[in-house]
Formats: structure tokens, sequence, C-alpha cells
């Protein structure tokens, strides 16, 4: 064959993986946005579920319970990730030590998320006595996510140039200065990559929450109490209940949900680098 | 006059590589020195000696004396940060912060805490303009310093370090990435600093050292072949490796 030819099969095969991906993805999101949206209404978002095999009433307590799930989550979740990728860049020798720990977080990243659930069940629900809870199921979700968040920002971390390091130190700066003005900032938007990328995890985790949240439908009043978030709903929805449209608009809310926070986040992460980078 | 620099018989080892070997030279205060030879001899990593920058490359060794108006920077107790303020760099390619232009040159004096004790836009003006750069910039100090040309970037670069107020000022190559225009600019603004400065320039352009500099040592496979004034190196070598350098035989 000629390298013409290949040349243009190869162009072919690339378009044609592309299309299919982006079709792939705009048929599911256009399907359940189909079905799901004609339901939607206020009332369904600000009713709570009423539970039985009808699937009757909304989703608020789910909302709710996703809304704390993800901020409690993310909170605890923060400090120690970022935290770890600037030991492992910045502080780490490479030795057996860090060795050991790269080894684990990449192990751990690949462990299914139901075994995060198995040992949040044991551990928190069972030996804290944090019982079925938010804050259990947080907890898990933070093991769970942690080798995620700690990857994206280490590379985050490691993509800024050593001249910007070597700079602020030639200027004085202590080597903490140096990471807190200069590389970090820098490292952001990779790093706000990491945590959309966690947020979207906690949006659609359901095994691991399965066993450490009980999936009760009632509001929560505290972080000890149960709760189902919406994808946890869905999936009662889905599995106990013949309501498959009430199902359907569930996941068109729980696709907006996610669109809307990756968006905020992305503005958030732009308006703080354009800050930094002065007002071009 | 004392020297303001003095190296004694400094080695350095980069893991088993021997890069510098047993270097002892005097460095004049208010005078630029010049350290010229082929790619690779460690005039760099010798100047990265003398603020200790070699300090944040893991596997490194030095043994000898760097002498800082007569103190070992390198004796236990040495407060590095306080040492790289009295001993500033510029480096080879322009490397500015990703932040405003104002934020470059405000940045070593709020990170040693002098901000609140100094009007910042003063430090600010008076550093661009030492590094003249005033005129060029004065309407747009809060526009991104990326948004500059390669040239500006390396001068805003010395203004940063100027608003530190150092004593020494060690230059990597500071024109490699730099067309001949804004090269002159440098040199011309190099002559300026030196009223208040002791410069040190790596080059490995020998017609900028004999521009620029009073003083010239020739580094070759880590050892310092010959050192003296520029106008006696360049014309009369005592050494046959330096002659071979300067009349262009290699490197």
């Amino acid at each position: 064959m000629s390298a013409k030819s290949t040349q243009k099969l190869a162009k072919i095969f690339i378009w044609g993986s592309g299309a299919i991906t982006v079709l792939i993805l705009f048929l599911i999101i256009g399907y359940v946005l189909a079905r799901g949206l004609p339901g939607l209404s206020l009332s369904f978002l600000f009713t709570a579920p009423r539970g039985g095999l009808s699937g009757e009433g909304g989703i608020s307590t789910a909302i709710v319970t996703t809304i704390y799930l993800v901020i409690l989550t993310i909170a605890i979740l923060i400090l120690p990730g970022i935290g770890a990728a600037i030991y492992l860049v910045e502080y780490a020798r490479d030795n057996w030590l860090t060795r050991i720990i790269r080894y684990g977080v990449d192990t751990l990243a690949g462990v299914p998320s139901i075994v995060f659930g198995l040992f949040g069940f044991v551990i928190f629900v069972t030996a804290l006595h944090f019982s079925f809870s938010i804050l259990s199921g947080a907890l898990t979700l933070v093991c769970l996510l942690l080798p995620t968040l700690i990857r994206t920002a280490e590379e985050a971390i490691k993509a800024v140039p050593r001249s910007h390091r070597e700079a602020a130190l030639a200027l004085g700066s202590t080597k903490w200065q140096a990471i807190w003005h200069v590389v970090l900032p820098a490292a952001l938007p990779g790093i706000v990559t990491g945590i959309i990328l966690c947020i979207g995890r906690i949006l659609g985790e359901t095994a691991c929450l399965y066993v450490t949240m009980g999936g009760s439908s009632a509001m929560p009043t505290s972080l000890l109490s149960g709760g189902r978030t919406l994808a946890l709903h869905l999936f009662y929805l889905a599995t106990d209940t013949n309501a498959m449209s009430k199902a359907m608009t569930t996941a068109a809310v729980l696709i907006i949900v996610i669109l809307v926070i990756n968006t905020i986040i992305n503005w958030i992460s732009h308006r703080f680098q354009a800050r930094m980078l002065g007002g071009a | 006059m004392d020297p303001k620099i003095e190296t004694k018989h400094v080695n350095f080892y980069y893991g088993s590589v021997h890069c510098l070997n047993d270097v002892t030279l005097h460095i004049k205060e208010h005078e630029i020195t010049a350290l010229i030879g082929p790619s690779g001899c460690g005039k760099s990593t010798f100047l990265r000696t003398l603020n200790r920058m070699n300090d944040i490359i893991p596997g490194t060794r030095i043994e000898g004396e760097v002498l800082l108006d007569k103190q070992n920077i390198y004796e236990r107790g040495v407060d590095v940060v306080e040492l790289r303020k009295r001993v500033g760099m510029v480096f080879q390619q322009p490397n500015p912060f990703p932040k405003s232009i104002f934020e470059n040159i405000a940045f070593g004096p709020k990170r040693l805490g002098l901000s609140h004790k100094l009007n910042l836009d003063e430090v600010v003006e008076k550093s661009l303009r030492a590094a003249a750069l005033w005129g060029e910039v004065k309407d747009n100090l809060h526009k991104s310093a990326l948004a500059l040309s390669g040239g500006q970037q390396q001068r805003l670069c010395i203004a940063r370090v100027l608003a530190v107020e150092p004593e020494v000022i060690l230059m990597d190559e500071p024109c490699s990435a730099l067309d001949p225009a804004s090269t002159l600019k440098i040199e011309e603004l190099m002559q300026d600093l030196t009223k208040n400065y002791t410069i040190v320039i790596v080059t490995h352009n020998m017609l900028q050292a004999a521009r620029v500099s009073e003083w010239t040592g020739f580094f070759l496979l880590g050892e310092m072949i010959e050192y003296g004034k520029t106008v006696d190196i360049f014309s009369r070598p005592k050494d046959k490796r330096t002659e071979d350098y300067i009349t262009g035989r290699f490197g």
C-alpha cells in the first residue's frame, strides 16, 4: 500500500473513532434528557421521595444528601490529596519509601470501589460507630479518591517548569514560598481538573455508598444521618420500583448537575488564573 | 581591596562525575567578571555554587570554600535564603513568573516581608528604571509578563533581581536566547549596574566577555585554566589552551 493510501486510511479510521465516541456520548445524554426532562418540574425537585414500589415523590432529599456528601468529601480530601502530591514532587527523594508510596497509590487507583465500600463498612460504619451515614460515605470516598487526586495533582505540579522554582529561590524566597506563590498557582488548572474528576466520581458512585450510607430516603439532619445520593436513588428507582420515568428524570438531573458543577469550577479557575496573569 | 567573592579549591561532584576541579579565584567588587569556556566546561555549575543554587539538585556534593565577604557560605548555620537575597541570579532562559509585570518585580520584596516597610509602587518603578525597562512597560504594569518580548522578559528578570537589592548578581548566559539588539541593551545595562553591584556573567560568547568584563576566567573540562584581566586574556593569553579557544580553534 502506498504512503498516500495508508495516510488516507489512518485519517478515516481516526475520524471514525472520534465520530463514534461523540455519537455514543450524545446518544446517551440525548436519550436520558429526552426521556427524563418531560418529568422534570419544580415539585419533582422539591418533594421528598415517598419510597415504595411505585417510586412516588421527588428527589429533594437526594439532592441535599448529594450536596452534603460532595462538600464533605472534597473538604476532607483536598488537603491530604494536594499535600501528598506536593510531598511526592517537591520533597520526597527517589528512594524505596517513595517508590512504595507511588506503587501503593497506583494500585489503589485500580481497586474496584466496592472493595473500598467493604473497607468503609468495616472501619467507619462498624468499628468507629459512624453507622450508615454521610460521614461514613464521605470517609470511604476519600479513601477511594485519594489516589486519583494525588496522581492528577502530582502531574500538574510536575508540569510547572523548574525554572520558575529556581527563579523564586534565587530571589531569596524559601522553598515553601516558592511552592505556595509560584508552583501551586501555576499548577492550579491541573489540580482543579483533578478535583472535577473526583466530584464526577462522587456523583456517580453507587456501590461503595450502598454499603456505607444505608440509603434512607429521609432528609439528612446531620452528617451522621444516613441517606441516598442522586445516583443511589437512581439505583433504587431502577431496581426496586417500576418508576422508570422517575429514574430517567433523576438521571437527567444528575447529568445537568455534573455539567453545571464543571462549568462553575472551570469558570472560577479561569478567573483565578486571569488574576494571577494580570489583566492580559 | 578585598575580593567580594573568593573561592578556594572548589571541587564539585554530580553523582560520581567530577564536574569542577580545584577552582580558586577572586571576584572584585563593583566589577564584571566573565567566565568563558566551551559547553560542558563547568562554568555554569561554578556560577551556581556562588549562591548555592546547586543545593536543589539531588546527588550533588561540593568541597572547598566559597567566601562572600570573607565568610564561607557553605559553613554550617549559613542561611541559604539570606545568602540568595545577597547573591541574586539571572538565568539563561528568561523565566518571568506567569503573573503581571508588577507582581514579578514585587515578588522578592513581598516574600522577604518588606512590603509593609517599602512602597511597592516605588520599588517597582525604581527597579524597572534601573533595568531600562520602565519606559516600555509603565502603562502596562498589570499586564501579564509573558506578553513581553524575550529581551524585555530578560530585563524584567534583571529588574526582579534588583528589587531585592542584592550585592552580587550572577548571570548565566543571560543573552543566549536573545537577538543582537536586546543583547546590546543588556550589555549596556550591565555597565550601569556595576556602580552598585558586583556582576559575574557566564557566557559562551567570547566577544561579549571581551566587551563587557573587566576580568575573565577560562574554564575547560571542569578546570579553571586561566584567570586575569580581560585585556590580558584576550591579547596575551599565557596558556596554550586559552589561546586555542579564543582564537576559535575549538569549542
